[in-house]
């Protein structure tokens, strides 16, 4: 086997995974109402290509990407639109963003689905162009869209594709039961993305944690022929490992350079439930309209795993896995490292729904926390190698540019720092905040530059326009004045005459 | 005793000496002052400092003329990095110009609007579009909100709304400030 | 009442403020038992007062700063505080001077600087350092070890000189001061003696002084211990033994006539509680890797030199407030590489 890397800092966390791997992936039933936010991935949002009162069957395109960043959207299951407004979408903010929503019909009818059996007949191209239209993101939970990291582009040499396994949140378990359930359709994914990239080399990277997931995957392995260039590589449990940079150091023993990418390295990774996602858009023809949640958590007594349709409110998610939530009390949207609380449980499934966590054993409470002892305990734990207390003081004091000037935008925010701070310092939060308020400053920026510029072209004009006015009206009162001179002259010149 | 004082004393001085000699080495050569003050205001051109605009007002106050207090959509923001880059006293906002408020956005009624092009004539950043006769549309992106544009409008057309926060410009809360709201909830 | 938590992330380590400071309390014990065993009780008295005096002075700087009592009362700094100075102190020091220092301690190096975490100075040695400059006499008449005294002061007795000033006329008042084996040392070589002559002296054994010899192996052991839990680093306490043990090794081979051994050196005054509970104290020391090799290192440095051509015997203290002074410089320059950083 090969030799592994480690990365600095991280942590060694009780996974508490058990809990949901004890029943087989289910599947949610199909809601009355889904609610689609048109923004799902990072990038632009897409476009509507609907209309309110439009009959669509399940998988029939209602969104459109738009601009590059972007990927369509599409009706997971049959109905009527029913609505194009702004409704509550899962994140931090609690705010409200455009969503088409669907009244389903519970017929369920597919549209015409055009899968190709044979990826070697489509161009690289037009597998991007596939995968783009099928909707498909990053489905580790940042929701990046897959065609751009599909696209190594004529700058790079890529010879390295990493399927990132490792899960290394606790409570999350949905790419495990993934693994466990559908290691071929992950193996297939894997031999289309293998294809597009055109890399030598695959590495599938589970953590030593999921036993069973290895197993599945080493034996579908097995009954493919051309899979030589396919391995998967154990690693050992610790968190952040399923994070981009510290899983390709822990594989490769390479760092990213900072501000860079993993293209640097000829690398790129994709999370396996993608590779899963991209089998069935490519081979079947399926667009991303569902994807495995896991539902876990203290108050949840059927915990496991949903493959549950987008827009589905999370509240009919949480009673289908009989859950005991108390009204007002929050429930964690992701892990309980990096994920972020809501209240309102009416708010849908989103294609970057990993998990739903209703409470969470041994939770910390808030407190106040205690001034900063500069014990260094979260600079030790910092996978990024950061000093988390002077981003902390800096952070406090909205000193921005001092923040920066210590590395703020290479925190990946993983929340080891808060995690060891024995003065219990939200620190992860204060790096949120500074990260927002420089990106909102640098937007004000932007804004008042353009402002400035507008208002002296504005001015230029005016000036000129008033010269140009001036000049005119001059030459006006020239002409004017010649004319008259002129009449003058010729009157004066008949009375020089007369008096002559 | 005397060793220690002697010794403090000498660190002290050496240390004195490194930081000014790095304050002398890494100085920035900045823009003319005018340039660097200019850059400090919002830019959103509204007058309410009694001058044309803001490049007028940063004139001014590199002039010496005026008080830094003196624009309201900068709030207390501006006047903090005024101070800062002129090395003077952190004055409050003086409220003869205005009061500090969340930044807003003309809307034109386009039903209403009768096309007169006094409002286009009006707006500092000409983020108005429209042609005479023709209903105008206020190009949100390029607003700076300074009212400018409400008093000249025959018809009162023109509405000031504040801009809406979105999941996509929504800026995480100041934790300090959330563990005083969580301690007030208690 | 929300007991749940706002923000993320929803678990969080178990450790803790007072956690820490309670191990490195139970790490000072083994040493303390010591102290008593080789100069009598006495310091039992002197730290029960500090500790009093300490957390009175915390309660009363906390409501003036409209703080809130309990968690700060409760993190046991102040207590820490209190038994460093305690011990550093000497043990039949009279009430008035510990409590002039810990009143020190708490109110000026910690509580004006904005209290737990602001402060820049040590505050237990800022209160030494006024202690000795402002009453040299009483800051240096230190108990002679209970072996070689005709009487042991008894705890009855510490507590009539400590709160009296006054001593029972059968005991003599050399069993309450002494020279201590730095004193000793420093003085007979300023007489021209070597140190080998010098460790004839009964108050010395053959390594270091007397009892100071185990009493500077039982904080060493109760720092490993620290260590060992990670309450402290390994990097401060060994930079600065390694310091000490080198430049001391380097003179006591140019000339070992008039420099003591490096095991002197190592094993004599504060060095093993300066190294392990004076120097690491976090909200102090530098944070970065790097950095605390580094001043832990510059401690050890400006102690060797103030013990042997300064004017005090021991110099841990002035040399851990000179190390603070350069903290922000240090940390500030010693940054770790930041992930993926390629630029040298
Ligand atoms: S872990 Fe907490 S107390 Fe320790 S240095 Fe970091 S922020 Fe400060
Ligand atoms: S949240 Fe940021 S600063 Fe904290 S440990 Fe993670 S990367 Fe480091
Ligand atoms: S008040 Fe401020 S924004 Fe308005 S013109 Fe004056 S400087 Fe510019
Ligand atoms: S549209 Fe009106 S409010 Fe906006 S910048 Fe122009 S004049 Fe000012």
């Amino acid at each position: 086997m090969t030799q592994l890397g480690s990365f600095p800092g991280g942590l060694l966390l009780d996974g508490q995974k058990r809990r949901s791997t004890q029943t087989a992936i289910r599947t949610t039933p199909i809601s009355k109402k889904l609610i689609l936010p048109m923004q799902q991935h990072i990038g632009e949002a897409a476009q509507e290509v609907v209309s309110i009162g439009d009959k669509v069957l399940k998988g029939q395109k209602i969104a459109q990407a738009n601009g590059h960043m972007s990927v369509c959207l599409h009706a997971p299951s049959s109905g009527t639109v029913t609505a194009i407004d702004k409704q509550p979408v899962p994140h931090p903010s609690g705010l409200s963003a455009p969503c088409i929503t669907i009244e389903t019909d519970g017929e369920d009818r597919w549209i015409k689905r055009q899968g190709v059996a044979d990826y070697s007949q489509l161009s690289d191209h037009e597998i991007r162009q596939r995968i783009r239209d099928a909707g498909i993101v990053g489905l580790g939970g940042a929701g990046f869209p897959s065609f751009i990291k599909l696209n190594p582009g004529i700058h790079h040499v890529i010879d390295t594709l990493i399927l990132n396994g490792a899960e290394c949140e606790p409570y999350i378990t949905c790419d495990d039961m993934i693994m466990r359930e559908r290691a071929k359709g992950i193996i297939e994914g894997i031999i289309i993305m293998r294809y597009a990239l055109r890399v030598t080399q695959c590495i599938i990277a589970i953590e030593d944690n999921k036993p069973e997931a290895i197993v599945a995957m080493e034996s579908a392995l097995e009954k493919y022929p051309e899979t030589d260039t396919i391995k998967v590589v154990v690693i050992p449990t610790r968190y952040p490992t399923g994070s981009e940079k510290q899983l390709i150091e822990v594989i490769t023993q390479k760092q990213v350079p900072k501000n860079g990418l993993p293209l640097d390295l000829g690398i790129v990774l994709h999370n396996v439930a993608t590779a899963y996602a991209i089998g069935r858009a490519i081979i079947h023809g399926e667009p991303l309209i569902s994807r495995i949640v896991t539902v876990t958590g203290t108050d949840v007594k059927h915990a496991g795993n949903c493959e549950t349709l987008f827009g589905t409110p999370i509240s009919e998610l949480l009673n289908f896995c009989n859950t005991h939530r108390h009204k007002d009390v929050p429930f964690v949207m992701g892990g309980p490292m990096m994920g972020y609380n809501l209240t309102a449980d009416d708010l849908p499934v989103i294609k970057t729904s990993n998990c739903i966590l209703v409470g969470v054993d041994n939770t910390s409470h808030q407190s106040t926390a205690m001034p900063c002892i500069r014990c260094g305990d979260c600079a030790v734990a910092c996978p990024a190698s950061l000093l988390p207390q002077q981003l902390y003081w800096y952070s406090r004091a909205k000193d921005l540019d001092k923040t920066r000037e210590y590395n703020l935008f290479d925190c990946i925010e993983c929340g080891c720092c808060s995690y060891v701070c024995p003065s219990e310092i939200p620190l992860v939060d204060y790096f949120r905040f500074a990260k927002t308020e420089i990106m909102h400053k640098q937007q004000e920026h932007q804004k008042s530059d353009i402002a400035r510029q507008r208002h002296e072209n504005r001015q230029a004009r005016l000036e000129h326009e008033k010269a140009e006015k001036e000049r005119r009206h001059l030459q006006r009162k020239l002409a004017l004045a010649a004319t008259q001179s002129n009449k003058e002259k010729a009157a004066t010149g008949n009375n020089v005459g007369e008096n002559k | 005793m005397l060793s220690a004082i002697l010794a403090i004393t000498l660190l002290a001085l050496i240390f004195g000496l490194i930081l000014g000699f790095a304050s002398v080495r890494f100085k920035v050569e900045g823009d003319p002052i005018v340039e660097q003050i200019d850059k400090l205001l919002p830019q959103t051109q509204c007058g309410q400092c009694s001058f044309a605009g803001c490049k007028p007002y940063a004139e001014a106050i590199a002039a010496g003329d005026v008080d830094i207090n003196r624009c309201p959509p900068g709030g207390e923001a501006t006047i903090q990095a005024l101070a800062n880059l002129l090395e003077v006293e952190v004055k409050p906002l003086d409220d003869e110009c205005g009061v500090e408020k969340p930044k807003m956005l003309a809307v034109i009624d386009e039903d209403r609007c009768i096309g007169c092009t006094l409002c286009i004539q009006a707006c500092p950043v000409d983020a108005i579009l429209g042609a005479a006769k023709q209903m105008h549309t206020v190009i949100a992106d390029e607003c700076t909100g300074c009212e400018l544009c409400l008093p000249p409008c025959p018809v009162d057309c023109i509405d000031m709304v504040t801009v809406t926060s979105s999941p996509t410009n929504w800026r995480w809360p100041n934790p300090t400030e959330l563990t005083t709201q969580y301690k007030e909830q208690q | 009442m929300a007991l749940f938590k706002l923000t993320p992330p929803f678990l969080s380590g178990s450790s803790r403020v007072t956690k820490h400071m309670l191990q490195l309390l139970a790490a000072l014990i083994p040493a303390i038992i010591a102290l008593v065993y080789f100069f009598g009780p006495a310091v039992i008295v002197t730290i029960i007062l500090a500790i009093v005096v300490a957390l009175l002075a915390e309660a009363l700087m906390l409501k003036l700063r409209q703080r809130p009592l309990m968690p700060f009362l409760t993190d046991g700094s102040a207590v820490v505080t209190a038994i460093l100075l305690a011990i550093a102190i000497p043990p039949m020091a009279p009430w008035w001077l510990t409590t002039i220092g810990i009143l020190f301690a708490i109110i000026f190096a910690k509580h004006l600087y904005g209290g737990l975490g602001y402060n820049p100075f040590n505050p237990a040695m800022v209160a030494y350092v006024l202690l000795l400059i402002s009453f040299p006499l009483e800051m240096t008449q230190w108990s002679p070890i209970t072996s070689l005294a005709d009487h042991v002061v008894d705890i009855p007795s510490a507590f009539q000189f400590i709160f009296q000033g006054s001593l029972n006329s059968q005991i003599p008042i050399d069993a309450i001061s002494a020279a201590t084996p730095l004193d000793e040392m420093k003085t007979q070589i300023g007489l021209l003696q070597t140190p080998e002559q010098i460790m004839q002296s009964p108050i010395f054994n053959s390594l270091a002084g007397q009892g100071w010899l185990w009493v500077n192996i039982w904080f060493a052991i109760g720092g490993l211990f620290l260590i060992n839990r990670k309450i402290i680093s390994w990097h401060i306490p060994f930079s600065m033994l390694a310091a000490i043990a080198t430049i001391s090794l380097v003179t006591w081979l140019i000339s070992p006539e008039s420099y003591a051994s490096p095991l002197f050196h190592l094993l004599s005054g504060g060095t093993m509680i300066g190294a392990f509970f004076i120097a690491t104290d976090p909200v102090t020391a530098a944070t970065t890797v790097k950095g605390r090799i580094i001043f832990g290192a510059g401690i050890g440095l400006l102690t060797y030199i103030i013990r042997v051509w300064g004017g005090y015997p021991d110099g841990i203290a002035f040399a851990v407030l000179l190390m603070n002074m350069l903290v922000p410089l240090i940390d500030y320059y010693s940054q770790p590489r930041v992930y993926g950083d390629t630029s040298s």
